[in-house]
């Protein structure tokens, strides 16, 4: 793991979700709003964007391997050369959209952030933001992967359309979503009529918000009603009106170590584990208390990509703790808990 | 690389200027200095008789190259334009908004490419079109016959514009970026996303690999006598042999001018194995192959070097940064 996270590079925000989820509108209407930032737009299909914005950019999604021996190691050629492009126009613009196709898998536009030098010396990944649509999500979910690691990728979540289905349908899909992706941040919205300061510049990969929620309070979501939650809740299982689901292939692990977690233990397992386990895991994430030092030291990664750095100062009235969080596919979920708290100095 | 020594130094000969926008590229045309900006201009002349050229008005010039006759420019706007010696902008090509990536020319035969088009257009203004199987990111003319190499990813095509069909493709895995052909035409070396070079000798197709670079190399250099390649991305000048007719196979290559910083920009001298070299901070070195001597240009400071070039004689060397600085250097007669 190498250092970054300088202030001065430009935060992108990676706009994913399936055909028709409303992806184009919300891009639509976050170029149209009064916010008086300006941003370069990387679109796949030039015609679509109905605002005048000095700066779109057509993108082809070329995803490459790496020739590194790492073999989930893809990056998008496409994005590379976009970037490098109009860092030559620094300072004639505040941030980055990239939009995806529907069908794209969002692990290679994450990775060109993690992999290739140039890009991570001019650019931060803000957060991944998915639009999810109301009425076909579940389904899209049983039937094509794509949607699915849309949703374990993102960082935000737009439920789109929701006035297209009922209460109960919405409550539905959320629970699906959480199933999934218990720690993005959830919101709703009619033809995608969300806050814009709720997609970009969220900083989601700082973590602090995302961590400092607890997966419980999270799977309740935004919403009303309260419940106890016994851990135990099979598919489809009903508590206190709420659906709780476990995605049949789909997992997320999240450990919380109370106290200082020892750097020489913590570093060899974290390298260890993404590397064997890399191919399943789509995203991990932490803040750890690493013993000794006086400022948080937090990481993030994408498949076998991994990226940390120490941060600020722990705040006299913290807690030092350390947590973790991993999202992926067939997940050794005991291997990965045991071996983080094996961790503890 | 143990008896480097610093002979003197030029810093005192360098004439510095503010070039205003980040310095893409730098020639000297008809003798004149010339710097191609990234707010789409271009700035001509001595630096106390400067005139700005708005040659892509409200783009950006993504790329341009030089044969001292012409400048060629590339830009967001997919505009592709030449200016002569004079100032003076000529449309060549308008891809209609598309980014120009990648520019070659030789005579009054110019390429151009934008996403996976490529296309020639030769000394009678003929365009032809080819389109790669992915976005060709460096193009090189070889040195005799019209005859075109652009990079893609997974290796590189040669294509005779005025033959139908038939373009070589030379495959290696990986994503390939610029393009260069040796002056006597035997080998195509392309920088590559893995922080290597890949290199063919063209009459057999047998590969070559340079590997070794802590970043990507992003300049080549050819030696006046085409027996050196000097390149970027690591924190020397590398320098690779292709004085044998198996080039740098299975040899070493030379480091000059090492330093704890990385070099962006080679330049070699036309007339002798010296090497302009300009570093992620800002230094400029002239280094001496034989001995690896260093002589300083720029002292450090103000950004990348993003561009250098000698004039024809080799009297003179224009430079110029990332964030906008430049000079240009009078050797000392």
């Amino acid at each position: 793991m190498t250092t970054s996270h300088e202030p001065e590079k430009i935060p992108v925000t990676v706009l994913t979700g399936y055909l028709g989820a409303g992806k184009t509108t919300l891009l639509n209407r976050i170029l149209s709003e009064p916010h008086g930032k300006r941003y370069a737009v990387v679109v796949n299909e030039f015609g679509e964007i109905g605002i005048d914005n000095e700066l779109i950019v057509g993108a082809d999604e070329e995803v490459f391997e790496m020739n590194n021996g790492c073999i989930c190691c893809t990056v998008r050629g496409d994005l590379i050369r976009i970037i490098e492009g109009l860092m030559k126009r620094k300072g004639r613009f505040d941030a980055i959209i990239v939009e995806t196709t529907g069908l794209a898998d969002p692990a290679p536009v994450a990775q060109t952030f993690f992999v290739d030098e140039d890009v991570r010396e001019a650019a931060r990944l803000d957060a991944v933001v998915t639009v999810a649509d109301a009425k076909w999500l579940a389904q899209r979910l049983r039937d094509a992967p794509e949607a699915k690691n849309q949703i374990a990728f993102a960082d935000v979540i737009i439920i789109n359309k929701t006035d297209l289905v009922s209460a109960a349908e919405l409550r539905e899909v959320e629970a699906r979503i959480r199933a999934i992706n218990p720690y993005a941040a959830l919101h709703r919205a009619k033809k995608c009529d969300v806050p814009i300061a709720d997609v970009l510049e969220r900083r989601a990969f700082d973590l602090d918000r995302i961590l400092d929620i607890e997966p419980d309070f999270l799977v309740a979501g935004d919403h009303d009603h309260d419940h106890d939650h016994d851990h135990e809740h099979d598919d489809g299982h009903h508590h206190h009106g709420l659906k709780h689901y476990h995605d049949e292939d789909m997992q997320s692990v999240a450990i919380r170590l109370e106290g200082d977690v020892d750097p020489a233990k913590f570093m060899p397992w974290i390298n260890r584990v993404t590397q064997e386990q890399g191919l399943n895991i789509l995203r991990c994430k932490g803040i750890v208390a690493m013993k000794g030092d006086p400022k948080r030291f937090v990481f993030q990664g994408v498949h076998m990509m991994l990226d940390g750095d120490s941060q600020r100062e722990w705040k006299p009235d913290e807690k030092r703790e350390s947590k973790v969080v991993f999202i992926g596919r067939d997940l050794a979920e005991e291997d990965i808990r045991n071996g983080f708290l094996a961790c503890a100095a | 690389m143990t008896d480097a020594r610093a002979t003197g130094s030029l810093t005192q000969h360098a004439r510095l200027f503010e070039a205003g926008a980040h310095v893409v590229a730098a020639a000297f045309v008809g003798g004149a200095p010339m710097l191609a900006l990234a707010d789409g201009a271009v700035l001509i002349g001595e630096p106390e008789d400067q005139k700005r050229v708005d040659v892509h008005p409200g783009a950006a010039i993504l790329t341009a190259i030089s044969d001292g006759k012409m400048l060629l420019t590339g830009g967001d706007d997919g505009r592709v334009v030449a200016i002569q010696a004079d100032g003076a902008p000529q449309e060549i090509a308008d891809e209609k908004g598309r980014w120009i990536d990648a520019l070659a020319m030789r005579g009054k035969a110019y390429a151009w490419s934008a996403g996976k088009q490529v296309r020639a257009r030769d000394e009678t203004g003929t365009v032809k079109t080819w389109s790669a199987p992915s976005t060709a990111r460096g193009l090189a003319f070889q040195p005799k016959g019209y005859r075109l190499a652009a990079t893609h990813y997974n290796g590189a095509t040669l294509w005779f514009p005025k033959v139908e069909g038939g373009p070589q493709t030379l495959e290696w895995k990986g994503a390939h970026l610029d393009a260069a052909f040796s002056p006597d035409g035997r080998f195509l070396v392309t920088s590559m996303q893995e922080n290597a070079l890949h290199g063919w000798r063209l009459a057999d197709s047998r590969n070559m690999r340079m590997t070794g670079y802590p970043a990507k190399t992003r300049s080549l250099s050819w030696s006046h006598d085409g027996q050196w390649l000097a390149t970027s991305g690591a924190d020397a000048a590398v320098v690779w042999p292709f004085k044998d007719k198996d080039g740098p196979m299975g040899k070493a290559p030379r480091e000059c001018g090492v330093r704890e910083a990385r070099v962006t920009r080679v330049a070699f001298h036309p007339k002798a194995l010296v090497v302009a070299t300009g570093y992620a901070d800002g230094v400029i070195l002239l280094c001496r192959l034989a001995d690896a001597a260093e002589i300083p240009v720029r002292d450090p400071g103000g950004g990348p070097v993003s561009a250098l070039s000698w004039d024809a004689t080799g009297a003179r060397l224009l430079f110029g940064l990332e964030t906008g600085a430049a000079g240009v250097l009078n050797l000392p007669a």
